[in-house]
């Protein structure tokens, strides 16, 4: 029988790259109370890794003494995700959410592109020297064929 | 996430058992820019059989790597990677700059045809 769950978690963790793993997992075991398919709770865990990645990196350059806040809320099939942070901001968010746009040879800019692939919308919110926001929002439907072992 | 490294053939091979991400992508960036050095290796071989996540972090240590390997023409090749990562390496377009192959048996016969071909 299809399963209906209506709950929301709220997390505030430290700015540094350990965090990240802890809030894609956290929001794994979330999902996980719905019958969800592998491929959906997959993609939701790179979309999470890529909002925290960035409020640490871009957010908070790097700087371990940051807080990142992560709220997660299922209302029925709908997954909503807030990821926020209280960094410098960002000027240009159309810019910024350019595929390939990263100043550093390292990354591959494509952080909002995978969050864009991955979850049916995308906002961000953001004012230089405030922080920003980001809403991600996903419907998770149940394929009974290829559900995810929880 | 660990990796164990090895060579053979003028090729790095590198197996990465965990998660790919902004912590673990440091580790492999430095590990592997010191063991293509020190082995001498101009190829670059993935293992991701046991890898389990692989975010653009990960992706961005690659295309790193990629390009210093190629800089010194060489070839990075990917195998045993798991479906969801797969289809990670289709959006980024990662595939379009080197081969994905199911088995490390593919690896090897892909880079004997590219060496016969290059002779």
């Amino acid at each position: 029988m299809d399963k209906i769950v209506n709950n929301k978690i709220k997390l505030e963790f430290m700015s540094i790259g350990e965090n990240v793993a802890l809030a894609r997992i956290t929001v794994a075991a979330l999902v996980s109370q719905l019958e969800i398919t592998l491929n959906d709770l997959e993609e939701i865990k790179v979309a999470v890794s890529e909002a925290v990645s960035n409020a640490i990196i871009h957010g908070y350059q790097n700087k371990p003494d940051g807080i990142v806040t992560l709220s997660a809320s299922l209302k029925g099939h709908t997954l909503i995700l807030e990821i926020e942070d209280h960094g410098v901001g960002i000027a240009d968010i159309q810019k910024a959410m350019e595929p390939a746009f990263s100043t550093d040879p390292e990354r591959t800019g494509l952080g909002f592109v995978f969050m864009q692939s991955f979850m049916d919308e995308v906002k961000v919110f953001s004012q230089v020297g405030s922080g920003t926001k980001v809403i991600l929002t996903k419907q998770i439907s149940a394929d009974l064929k290829n559900i995810a072992v929880s | 996430m660990s990796l164990i490294l090895n060579s053979k053939k003028n090729t790095l091979i590198v197996r990465v058992d965990g998660d790919f991400d902004l912590v673990t992508a440091n580790e492999f960036r430095e590990k592997i820019d010191h063991s293509l050095e020190e082995t001498v290796s101009q190829n670059l071989l993935l293992d991701l059989t046991k890898t389990n996540f692989i975010d653009s972090s990960g992706l961005g240590v690659i295309l790193g790597r990629y390009r210093k390997v190629k800089a010194n023409q060489g070839e990075v090749i990917i195998c045993g990677a798991k479906p969801a990562i797969v289809n990670i390496f289709e959006v980024s377009g990662i595939t379009s700059l080197m081969p994905i192959c199911n088995t490390e048996e593919e690896v090897w016969e892909l880079l004997e045809s590219k060496s016969v071909r290059g002779a």
